[in-house]
Order: structure tokens, then sequence, then C-alpha cells
């Protein structure tokens, strides 16, 4: 089977069908949980956290076929993981997608498992450092998108698990954990 | 008129007069009233009476029945003077009558013989039947031989009569003033029997108004009734609806209030004709055909006298209210097509069914005219079953620039738990199978 990358494709990419947004609601319904396990499982394993409808992206053509998803496919499958809460639209005009293949809850468990792990309870580090730093590589948190660790970094702030403060530059803000 | 010889016993035919070009020749006063063509006239006795005449013209005039064969084999043109005809007998309308060519019946001297006219042709057999009873009670050929009586009487007794008066006592009609007095004559007949026709149409007029004014006044309540009507509508309230729906279809007004009419009596006779005819084409095509095409069939079989589209459509709808083996069906793209009772549905998904599962097809799906083509129907309706099959969860659909083409739906085979696994079993793997034949 295909792979785009080292993504394994599963065989029903190739299905014509699977293109194209099927009318009968039964059958549409099927479609979009597939594409919603789809989109979610390639995300996570390329860590994509953001996908414009209006830009190529991989997973909507099979070139193999030479099928594509129409915009208003796109726009359908992707709202659909949004109403399930895996995914927001940041725009009013959905033109870009953040997509949640962990949910902010989740991200917050992560790193609050990674505060840990590393014995930073009580230490202070730039919210970049969490993303890029060396404790960071080769964890999931390796690479997060910015605006979803801010959002995972807020929850964890009301809960009372850390405190934000900004630095002396915009990047760099930075986080006190009171774990 | 000429007399000649006559065909069997005494006299019945007479030759008729026709010119070069085979039309008839009228007498003096004679006007065509009536003409259809694929006439039979047959002796009603057995042993007949006269020998049959068949296929031919039939014209009928204010005083005769003329017959014309259409084809020159050997028969003549012939004729009966309405004036022999002593009876006519009524035609009843039976189920049995619907399914052969009308026929009438009359008596007619010399000999009180029992006539049958039999009408093969598709010319308006009502019209010509109420005609027929027009112009034999017309007596058209009463006046002339009254007045022909009257010119002969004082033709002939001219030199006897003197003065004014004739041998009979009635006013002679000579020189001038016996053309005055003629004149005079004729316009006070004819005033006499317009003021007579007169009289009956006022009566018929005054008794339309009220006919027409109660007509509406049942409209103005049946169209009131459903709207006031709830849930609490008891029986008693649309029996009576419905037998006022009836007496008016009696009386011959169409109600156009409620879907529930039965249709005017024109509607029922068309939708049952309908039923008869549409049974070959409809096998022709394979069980199913639209509707449209069976307008240009059905039209195009009765040659003249076409019927609209909307009655061809109330025809059709009229079907479910007999015991037809057919029925109007709608799609819901709107597309309403004339189908076997018997053709159902499951037949057709199952020759789909067995089309898609095909190597190929699983591959590459099909498209309307490919399924035309397995499934021996028209490409409109095929798409109509391709569409069907697609609700139904049997089929599912792959648009693209080459077009819509049509898959065997293998959504309900994907697990959502794990998107990779591919039962042994089922077609999804059948497909898998039919397309690694071509991946790289």
């Amino acid at each position: 089977m295909q792979k785009l990358a080292d993504f394994k494709l599963p065989q029903f990419f190739n299905y014509p069908p699977y293109f194209t947004l099927q009318p009968v609601r039964d059958t549409r319904e099927k479609q979009i949980q597939l594409w919603k396990e789809l989109i979610l499982d390639y995300c996570k394993s390329q860590k994509i956290f953001l996908i414009g409808v209006e830009e190529d992206f991989p997973l909507f053509s099979n070139s193999a076929i030479d099928r594509s998803l129409s915009h208003e496919a796109k726009e359908t499958f992707l709202s659909a993981i949004v109403g399930e809460g895996r995914a927001e639209w940041l725009d009013k005009g959905h033109r870009k997608c953040l997509i949640l293949w962990h949910r902010i809850q989740d991200w917050a468990d992560i790193i609050l498992q990674f505060v840990r792990d590393n014995g930073l309870e009580d230490s202070v580090m730039t919210v970049e450092e969490i993303r890029s730093g060396t404790e960071s590589h080769g964890t999931e948190l390796q690479g997060i998108d910015r605006t979803i660790l801010m959002r995972a970094l807020k929850l964890l702030e009301n809960k009372g698990k850390l405190a934000l403060f900004k630095g002396t530059s915009a990047d760099d803000e930075g986080v006190k954990f009171s774990v | 008129m000429a007399s000649g010889s006559s065909i069997g016993v005494g006299g019945l035919f007479t030759n008729a007069e026709v010119t070069t070009s085979g039309r008839p020749v009228l007498r003096r006063n004679e006007v065509e009233c009536f003409l259809l063509s694929s006439v039979d006239f047959d002796s009603d006795d057995d042993p007949p009476r006269f020998t049959a005449l068949k296929s031919g013209n039939l014209i009928l005039t204010t005083h005769r029945l003329i017959w014309i064969p259409s084809q020159s084999n050997g028969a003549v043109p012939s004729s009966i003077p309405l004036a022999a005809v002593t009876h006519i007998f009524s035609h009843k309308k039976s189920i049995k009558s619907m399914f052969h060519s009308p026929r009438i019946r009359f008596q007619a001297d010399p000999g009180s013989v029992v006539v049958t006219i039999v009408f093969r042709g598709k010319g308006d057999f009502d019209g010509f039947l109420t005609k027929f009873w027009e112009c034999w009670r017309g007596r058209a050929w009463d006046e002339e031989d009254k007045s022909e009586a009257e010119t002969s009487r004082s033709g002939g007794s001219a030199t006897v009569a003197q003065g004014l008066y004739g041998n009979d006592g009635t006013v002679r009609m000579v020189g001038l003033a016996g053309i005055l007095r003629k004149e005079q004559e004729q316009w006070e007949s004819t005033d006499k029997s317009l003021q007579d026709a007169f009289q009956d149409l006022n009566a018929l007029m005054s008794k339309a108004k009220e006919m027409v004014s109660l007509a509406e006044k049942m409209r103005q309540k049946l169209l009131s009734a459903p709207s006031s009507q709830n849930s609490s509508t008891d029986d008693e309230e649309m029996g009576s609806k419905e037998e006022m729906q009836q007496w008016m279809l009696s009386v011959g007004i169409i109600s156009p209030v409620t879907k529930e009419s039965a249709g005017a009596l024109y509607h029922q006779e068309l939708s049952r004709q309908l039923a008869d005819f549409v049974r070959i084409p409809l096998e022709q095509a394979g069980g199913m055909i639209s509707l449209t095409d069976m307008y240009y069939h059905f039209n195009r079989a009765r040659g003249t006298e076409l019927i609209s589209p909307d009655d061809l459509w109330q025809a059709c709808t009229l079907w479910e209210k007999f015991d037809v083996p057919v029925m109007l069906r709608k799609f819901d793209s709107g597309v309403m097509v004339i189908q076997n009772k018997s053709h159902s549905d499951e037949e057709v998904m199952s020759r789909i069914r067995m089309l898609v599962t095909k190597t190929e097809t699983l591959r590459a799906g099909v498209t309307a005219s490919d399924a035309a083509l397995t499934v021996k129907i028209a490409p409109a309706m095929a798409k109509e079953h391709l569409l069907t099959a697609e609700t139904k969860g049997l089929l599912c659909r792959d648009m693209s620039p080459d077009g819509l083409r049509f898959y065997f739906n293998l959504f309900p085979e994907m697990d959502l738990t794990n998107l990779h696994i591919v039962k042994d079993f089922g077609t999804y793997g059948e497909w898998v199978k039919a397309t690694s034949i071509l991946s790289v």
C-alpha cells in the first residue's frame, strides 16, 4: 500500500468514492468517520497541527487514482472533526483548522508528566524551551504548535499548576511550575 | 335517385355516386355530417342477409349513410337512406365493449334488416353516434319530400285547378302572388321553428345558470371542507362529501377540488385504454418506460385526437383505482415512469448487484450507460436505478471530471477501529484483489 512520507495509507485510500462527498446519509456518516480517523492518525504521525483548507494537503488527494477532495468535502470532514472536539477553526471563514489529535486536556496531562519526569516541579522555563529544549527531545512536546501549547498552559494555569509571565521579549514567555 | 343493383336481398343498399376522386356526390340540400374510416357493415343475422361491406369510409349525411370502399377490392360505393332506418339500437357500454371495436346496430327497410356498423378505426365513435341520431331524427328528407310533393302537386294539377287554390285545398303557388305567398310561408315556418328552438334554448340557459351556481356552491363547500375539518371529521361528513363528488361527476362536472376525485369519465376511459396499450411498449423497454416516452408512443399510435400530457398523466394516476397490472411511479428526482407492478425493485437491485460485483466493475465502477447496456434499459432509466441503489446503500458514487460513476458500496465493510484491516470475506477484499492487479 502507498505511503505518504512514512505514513502507511489504508487500502480504501485508493477507493475513488472515498474522495467524493457521499449524498446518502448513512454512507456519508461512515465516510466522515473514516476521514476523521485518517486525518487524526496522519496528523499525529507527522506532527501536523494545522490544516489550511485552501492549501494542498497531501492527504486530500491521491494521484494514483487521480482524485482529490472538493472544497466542500474538505470543509465537511474538518467541520465534523471540529464538532467532535478534535479540531478548531481558527477563523470564521473556515480556512485554517487547528488539529487536536491530542485534546488540550491531553496536552495538559502530557506537560504535567513531562514536568514530573524531568523534576521541574518548582522550576522556571520559557515556553519555547518546553517545545524545543533538550528535555523535550524525543517527547511528544517536541515541536508542539505554539497555540496549542499556550492553550494547554493556560488550562494548567487556571488549575493553579503553573503561572505564566511575560519575559523580556515577546518570544520568551515564561512558565513557573508549581505542580 | 339512381336505383341500382343492390347487394343481397332487394334494395337495402343503393349504389352511391362518387366523383372521379372518390368523393360522394351529394343531393341537393344534403350535407355531410361525419366522416369515419375503417368501417364495416355487417349483417347481424346468421346466415347474413346481405354481403358484408368491409373496410371502407363511412360518411354520414343529413340524408344517408354512405359507405365508400377504401381499397378497390371490387366493392361498390353504397348508401342507405336514413329514411329507411326504422330503429337504432341503443349502445350499451360494457367492459367487453372496451376491448372490441365499437359497433352500432340499426334496423332498416326493406325487410327490417338488422345492420351492424363496426368501427375499426380510431375516430370519435361517440360523436358519430350522436350525429347519427340527430340526422336520423332531423328527417331532412321530409321537408324536401314535402316541397317536392308540393311542387309536383302544383305542377301536376296546373292544368286542372283554377285560381289560387289547388285540388287538395292548399294554396296554389302560382304567379307572383304564389311566389310571395311561398316566401311568406317559408318565413313563417322558419320563424316558428326558431321560436321553438329558442324556447328550448331559453329553458336550457336558465337551467344552465342554476347548474352553474349549484356547482359553484358545491365547489366552495368542498373547498372549505378539508381545511376546516380536523381529526374530528366523522365518517358521515366524509361520506356526504364523496357523494357530492360522485353526483357532480355524474352530471359531468369535473371536480377540481380534491385529489380523491375519480376523474371524469373521459379520463377513466382513457385510463383503461392506456393500460391496454402500454403493455407492449413496456415489454420492449424492459419493464419500465418514462412517461414522456409513453406520451410519444401513445399519441403516435392514435394518429389523430392526440391527448395532452396532462390527460396522459391523469389517466396514469387513475390506474391505482383500477386493477391494472401497471403503475405510475415517481422517482425522487421527479422523473415519472410507468412500470409493470411485477417489475420489482428487488429484481433490478439484484441485477445491479451482480453487475457491480464483477471484478472489472468492482475496480472501475459503472456509469449509467454501462448499466443501461448490461441491464438493457434506457440510459435515463438506468440512472434512476443506480440512484435508487445508491439510496438503498448498495452503491456509492464517484464524481470526477470524467463524470459520475457508481461503485459497490464498500464503506460498511471498513473498520473504524483499525483502518488497515481488510477482512478475508467480503467484497472489500475482492476489491483489493481486483485493484492490486493493476497497482505498481
